[in-house]
């Protein structure tokens, strides 16, 4: 809903940055610290979930807007109000895209609100996290099953005259639930106390021993934990970004009935549809107990994921050259290798650089794994309730982010990189 | 064309309403659960693994019920951290901490004490387990022989299965762990440090003794895959700490009245929940060791 009103206002520079700055966080990095204000209750859930979708939401309506015909708000008289102008002439313009884009960011946050669990949300994610833990594999079937029979059956039980049901269902189930009251001291004491750090918590700050103070606890915590954490994140980020594009490229002629044949294309498309639609995370934990502890299974689980995303989109506009083939043209692998990949390679290359951004940010999170990634030392700051050191963590794997974001964009403008079909679905794919 | 959108439209407005009516009735909650007669919220750190956990405190909520005359209910942890959070904000007034959390949930909540402890855990130790594979030999005292090998920690914020054996790592090898391992791990509970190194994940852990202990009584670990390498020096662990403030909602001498339903716990079936022999009483200075050393590892401020 934000993301609405943020999305006219989208071109200000500030709300651009607010709006990139909340997509930059991780939920599960929005729901540790909300943890520590609200406990492990349904507001920190919604909290967690809305913040980066907000965001997301701000940068995919506002560029739709865009591309909305103008013609009715330009035949409005000259005086008319902007919130007006804004309801009756643009945003009807552009509700076809804004519903598909809606509905995809419902999966999103089925995903995001399984994922928590695994912090101690009493979602899917939780039982699952209990399950492992007591070796119950039976049991982990079972929630996983559920979860994709949740997400494939979506198009079936998400249709918009039952939305009000659904809204109205679930402001009567966060009645019933209860959880921890909500105490504004606490959410005070975090805004006031907690996050202001260590050295400068009611110091004197006219005094230049506090800054000095000040200066020797950041550049500790810089050296010995964002550092590290900052290097290992980059090395997990650039290899699972190798994995995703090899993945990417020998995945998507799975969904190719002419390179596969027509069972193999059904196969195919299961294959993809189960890696890209269970998330990041999931997977990640999920091969850090088959595989052991290390950076590894983030690297195959991040690359399977991401690489399924893009063999998908890849497939898809391979379907669309299927047609226009030559009748002569060759057949197996030589048609792989001759029609579709040069066809193909300059979007591949797009919307890989598109994923690095996400896969950094995910590359973060799975520290809370116990791969030692920047989400690992979060995490332990946070054992530690040492909320100020969280703080200044996330806040660089922001400006991580904003650089790999800033360097992708360079390359994609040198190499005149751009995805041929930017319809909504597919865009809604590709971003975070 | 534009007619035939109109009806999205104000279904978008019905939405918002919808959206609006659901949040101020969100925010109204908190008001009407606390009208309610109290109820004392009490958790626990999640040291072992937690569909064990749950079944067991629900007894000790109605035990201590029955004590006390009020509600009480149990709520589970997912983290060490949570368990020291909730504390804090008050959404559980009493909880069973390890050494270390206690002292952090103490530091954050002014006026709160310990109460009680396990008769067991004035003089708690940690073990140092081994996978069979590297055909370690049990030590007197820390040698060479473990230097190189991977290990495992337990959760960050535990007592028996990080701050104590790495205080004792660190006097004794002059070095970061992370230099006389080749890698350190942080397995995230008892349970699983001996999981890990039973499937040889890991060649080495450290776990608190009385859940290996149970493990190994439970058949839950094989022996002839892990054995006990090392016992640390023993120190303070495990305790009950209350709020302070838990007297203003439920009268004077309150906190007395937790004490002695806890000293007076007799039923073996509840005291395995822990596991403890008996209760006996503490005082936060009792716990001033763990708190030292935390500092000297630079886990407190």
């Amino acid at each position: 809903m934000l993301g609405l009103i943020l999305a006219p206002i989208h071109h200000l520079r500030p709300v651009r940055a607010l709006a990139a700055t909340l997509r930059a966080i991780h939920e599960l990095f929005w729901a540790l610290l909300f943890l520590q204000v609200f406990g492990p209750s349904a507001l920190t859930g919604i909290v967690a979930i809305a913040l980066p979708y907000t965001g997301v939401f701000a940068k995919v309506y506002s560029e739709m807007l865009e591309e909305a015909d103008r013609r009715p708000d330009e035949l409005l008289p000259p005086n008319t109000g902007a919130v007006v102008r804004f309801i009756y002439a643009r945003v009807p313009m552009a509700l076809a895209p804004f519903r598909i884009y809606t509905m995809y960011r419902v999966e999103c946050g089925l995903r995001s609100s399984a994922v928590l669990g695994f912090i101690g949300l009493p979602t899917l994610g939780f039982e699952l996290d209990t399950f492992f833990k007591v070796a119950k594999f039976e049991n982990v079937a079972a929630v996983l099953i559920i979860y994709y029979v949740l997400i494939g059956t979506i198009r079936w039980w998400l249709r918009p005259v039952l939305l009000p049901f659904y809204l109205i269902g679930s402001a009567v189930l966060l009645f019933s639930l209860g959880g921890p009251p909500f105490e504004l001291s606490n959410l005070l004491r975090f805004l006031t106390s907690d996050i202001v750090p260590q050295p400068l918590r009611n110091a004197d700050l006219s005094l230049a021993s506090t800054w000095s103070a000040f200066w020797t606890w950041l550049s500790m915590l810089l050296s010995n934990q964002a550092w590290p954490g900052l290097i290992n994140t980059f090395l997990v980020t650039q290899m699972a970004l190798a994995v995703t594009m090899i993945v990417a490229f020998l995945g998507f002629p799975l969904i190719v009935p002419r390179l596969t044949g027509k069972l193999g294309g059904i196969g195919g498309n299961v294959l993809l549809v189960v890696g890209r639609s269970t998330p990041e995370y999931m997977l990640v934990y999920i091969f850090l107990q088959m595989l052991g502890p290390s950076m590894l299974p983030a690297i195959v689980a991040l690359g399977l994921h991401n690489g399924a995303i893009i063999a998908h989109l890849l497939g898809r506009q391979a379907e669309a050259i299927t047609p226009n083939l030559r009748p002569d043209a060759p057949k197996g692998f030589n048609l792989y290798l001759y029609e579709y990949v040069p066809r193909l390679y300059g979007n591949f290359l797009a919307y890989s650089f598109y994923r690095w951004e996400i896969i950094l940010r995910e590359s973060a999170i799975v520290g809370i794994l116990g791969v030692k990634t920047l989400g690992f030392f979060v995490d332990g700051v946070i054992t530690e309730i040492r909320l100020d050191r969280a703080i200044i963590l996330i806040g660089i794997t922001v400006l991580a982010t904003f650089v790999v974001d800033w360097i992708a964009r360079a390359i994609r403008r040198r190499f005149k990189l751009s995805m041929n079909d930017r319809n909504s679905k597919e865009r809604a794919l590709v971003e975070p | 064309m534009i007619r035939s959108k109109r009806p999205s439209a104000s279904r978008w407005a019905a939405k918002i309403a919808v959206a609006a009516i659901a949040t101020t009735a969100f925010f109204s909650l908190p008001a009407e659960t606390q009208a309610q007669q109290p109820t004392l919220t009490f958790s626990a750190i999640p040291n072992q693994d937690e569909t064990h956990l749950l079944d067991r405190f629900n007894k000790i909520a109605a035990y201590l019920s029955k004590e006390l005359g009020v509600q009480v209910k149990y709520v589970p942890m997912k983290s060490y951290a949570a368990a020291v959070t909730s504390f804090r904000n008050n959404h559980v007034q009493l909880a069973w901490f390890g050494g270390m959390t206690g002292v952090q949930a103490r530091i954050v909540v002014p006026g709160s004490v310990a109460i009680v402890q396990g008769e067991e855990d004035p003089k708690f130790v940690s073990y140092m387990i081994a996978n069979s594979a590297t055909r370690l030999k049990e030590m007197k005292t820390l040698d060479n022989s473990i230097r190189g090998k991977t290990f495992t920690f337990g959760s960050k914020a535990s007592t028996s299965g990080r701050l104590m054996p790495e205080y004792f790592l660190r006097q004794h090898y002059k070095e970061y762990p992370e230099k006389v391992f080749s890698r350190v791990g942080f397995s995230g509970d008892h349970t699983k440090t001996i999981e890990l190194v039973e499937s040889g994940a890991y060649d080495i852990g450290v776990v608190d003794y009385t859940v290996y202990n149970a493990a190994v009584k439970n058949g839950k670990v094989d022996t002839k895959k892990v054995s006990i390498i090392w016992t640390s020096p023993p120190y303070p662990d495990y305790n009950w700490s209350i709020r302070g403030d838990v007297e203003k909602t439920f009268g004077p001498g309150f906190i007395k009245k937790v004490q002695d339903a806890f000293l007076k716990m007799k039923d073996p079936e509840l005291l395995s929940a822990f596991p403890r022999k008996s209760f006996i009483a503490a005082s936060n200075k009792d716990f001033q060791i763990v708190e030292d050393n935390a500092r000297k590892l630079k886990l407190l401020d």
